[in-house]
């Protein structure tokens, strides 16, 4: 039975991930990320003078259009599917629901991980040019890599209730700056609530992995985010079911 | 194959489908027939494993649709109206990905297989957004057979196709027969009557009558009528008629067409031909009229139905 879930995974991933590369969605959103990066990157460079990824990595500009290119990644992934109504070909396939929503979002974060390959040169440069501090440029990327994750799995989830990709990148994108925003507001809350509030914003458990510090408990709520998330992107598409 | 039992649907308030039982025996073509918004769609979607029915039972292959959802799943080849394609992928490619999440063993087979058993050889490698719509249907057929399903459902697998791919859908339907059992919904009737063995009639969300085409059509029909063309009518002619032993019943058409309902006890037919020639009427034409599946369709779906008929219906249901 395990091999059998596995299959219909791995199925799923993988035509997800071939509709990416036949789409303009994955060249351009890959395309987009480097130039944005790379001109920050160069930018940056240019003005410190310090062989480092952390000017570019912790700025509030990279990190939102990170989100942004997030979002474009998840939109199509299930509000597609409904708009087409190839949604009624997976869900009558042999396949649990579940085993659909982890299919596709695997192939959201195959596309993430290639695409964050691909922005691995700036390391290869900062290597080539000067003498960098390498760990806190692998914890930079691994602080992308599961910031991302989180927020793919938040962008599956806003295409799952909606069969327009516009208004799920939307919702997305909302979702994530509303649990930021109300992270802000913890401290005029206070009590137990403002530390439940204050546990909220996905960022905020990125910037120690981006300045070179791994702690477990940040990286134990990103992928409890992404839980969270996956979860209920299959209670949603178990709720198709019913209407 | 199917065993239906008491299944009721509800959205909200609306009660889609209510205490709908059937069964369909291995092998039978069977048409599921019914007015727009009748059920159809919502018993095929219980069937296939998409939604779970309010209430009742529905079993398929000996597995319960509610707790061997998968099972069903794996046995059935389902057909949605709005057929279900991924219009950036290739046919074969789309093929091969409906084989796969249904754990098809020899893959390539199974795709050669249905390539051919629905004409695909000339667009296996096209991409399926740029097919027309008659292949786009194919493609829909080929893709429920891809895993050799027990039980096959095909809601409205004619839907907006021009004549001549309509004929090739039926005769890819009717060699099927054979080896899956089929259960097809549409709202065109000469395509049960050309394909099903068994027409289930469903209207809002209750089967009203079940029965071959060929009974259903002779229970309403009763009577025979004919219909005359005149070439000189006037009144007389009707008057002629009515008075003829074994006519039950004369309608005006238009002004030279008038339909003759006889009892049906004995063929009034030469009797009335002779009554038109003799009485210098200018006999044309002398047709029969049949009630065709369509009248019957109408007959117990229209809220003009004699309360009665229904109910007679239902009890047979």
């Amino acid at each position: 039975m395990n091999r059998r879930s596995g299959s219909a995974v791995l199925q799923i991933c993988k035509r997800e991930l071939n509709a990416y590369f036949v789409s303009p969605i994955a060249y351009v959103s890959a395309a987009v990320l480097l130039a944005v990066f790379g001109a920050m990157f160069a930018l940056l460079l240019y003005f410190s003078r310090e062989a480092t990824l952390r000017y570019v990595f912790d700025h509030g500009v990279a990190l939102l259009f990170f989100v942004l290119v997030t979002q474009v990644i998840t939109m199509r992934l299930l509000a597609d599917e409904s708009r087409q109504g190839t949604l009624e070909l997976l869900l009558t396939a042999p396949v649990r629901d579940w085993e659909i929503v982890v299919g596709k979002y695997l192939a959201s974060l195959a596309l993430l991980a290639l695409m964050l390959g691909l922005a691995g040169y700036f390391a290869v440069v900062l290597l080539l040019i000067g003498n960098p501090d390498v760990g806190p440029m692998l914890t930079g990327y691994l602080g992308y890599f599961l910031l991302g994750a989180a927020l793919l799995a938040v962008g599956e989830f806003a295409s799952s209730v909606t069969e327009s990709q516009l208004v799920a990148a939307l919702l997305g994108l909302g979702i994530t700056l509303m649990l930021w925003l109300l992270g802000a507001a913890a401290e005029m809350v206070g009590g137990a609530v403002g530390e439940f509030l204050a546990y909220l914003p996905i960022f905020d458990h990125t910037w120690d992995m981006l300045r070179g510090v791994v702690d477990t408990k940040n990286v134990i709520y990103l992928l409890s985010v992404v839980a969270v998330f996956l979860f209920m992107t299959t209670r949603v598409l178990e709720s198709k079911r019913w209407a | 194959m199917i065993r239906v039992e008491g299944l009721t649907k509800e959205y909200g308030r609306f009660c889609a489908l209510n205490d709908v039982s059937f069964s369909v025996e291995r092998g039978e073509i069977v048409g599921f027939l019914g007015p727009n918004g009748a059920g159809k769609t919502t018993t095929m979607r219980i069937l296939t494993g998409y939604m779970p029915p309010s209430e009742g039972t529905a079993v398929v292959g000996g597995f319960d649709v509610v707790e061997d959802s998968l099972e069903v799943r794996r046995r059935v080849g389902y057909l949605p109206e709005s057929v279900p394609l991924y219009r950036e992928m290739r046919v074969r490619e789309y093929l091969d990905f409906c084989g796969a999440v249904r754990g098809v063993e020899d893959r390539q087979g199974a795709v050669a297989r249905v390539i051919d058993a629905c004409n695909l050889g000339d667009v296996r490698d096209r991409i399926i957004g740029r097919l027309s719509k008659g292949y786009r249907q194919r493609v829909g057929l080929a893709q429920a057979l891809v895993h050799s399903p027990e039980l096959l459902v095909l809601d409205e697998p004619t839907i907006g196709l021009d004549p001549r791919q309509i004929r090739g859908v039926r005769e890819l339907i009717r060699d099927l027969a054979g080896e899956h059992t089929v259960l097809l919904s549409t709202h065109i009737l000469p395509e049960v009557t050309d394909l099903c063995q068994r027409v289930l009639i469903i209207d809002k969300g209750r089967i009203v009558a079940e029965d071959t085409p060929d009974r259903l059509q002779a229970g309403l029909q009763g009577a025979q009528r004919v219909r005359v063309q005149l070439a000189r009518p006037d009144k007389g002619a009707e008057e002629a008629l009515r008075g003829l032993l074994g006519v039950a019943d004369v309608e005006t058409l238009a002004a030279d067409r008038l339909v003759v309902t006889l009892d049906g006890e004995t063929d009034g037919r030469a009797a009335v031909a002779e009554t038109l020639v003799r009485g210098g009427w200018g006999l044309l034409e002398l047709q029969s009229v049949s009630v065709s599946l369509e009248d019957v369709f109408v007959q117990l779906t229209t809220d003009e139905t004699p309360a009665g008929e229904v109910a007679a219906e239902e009890a047979v249901a």
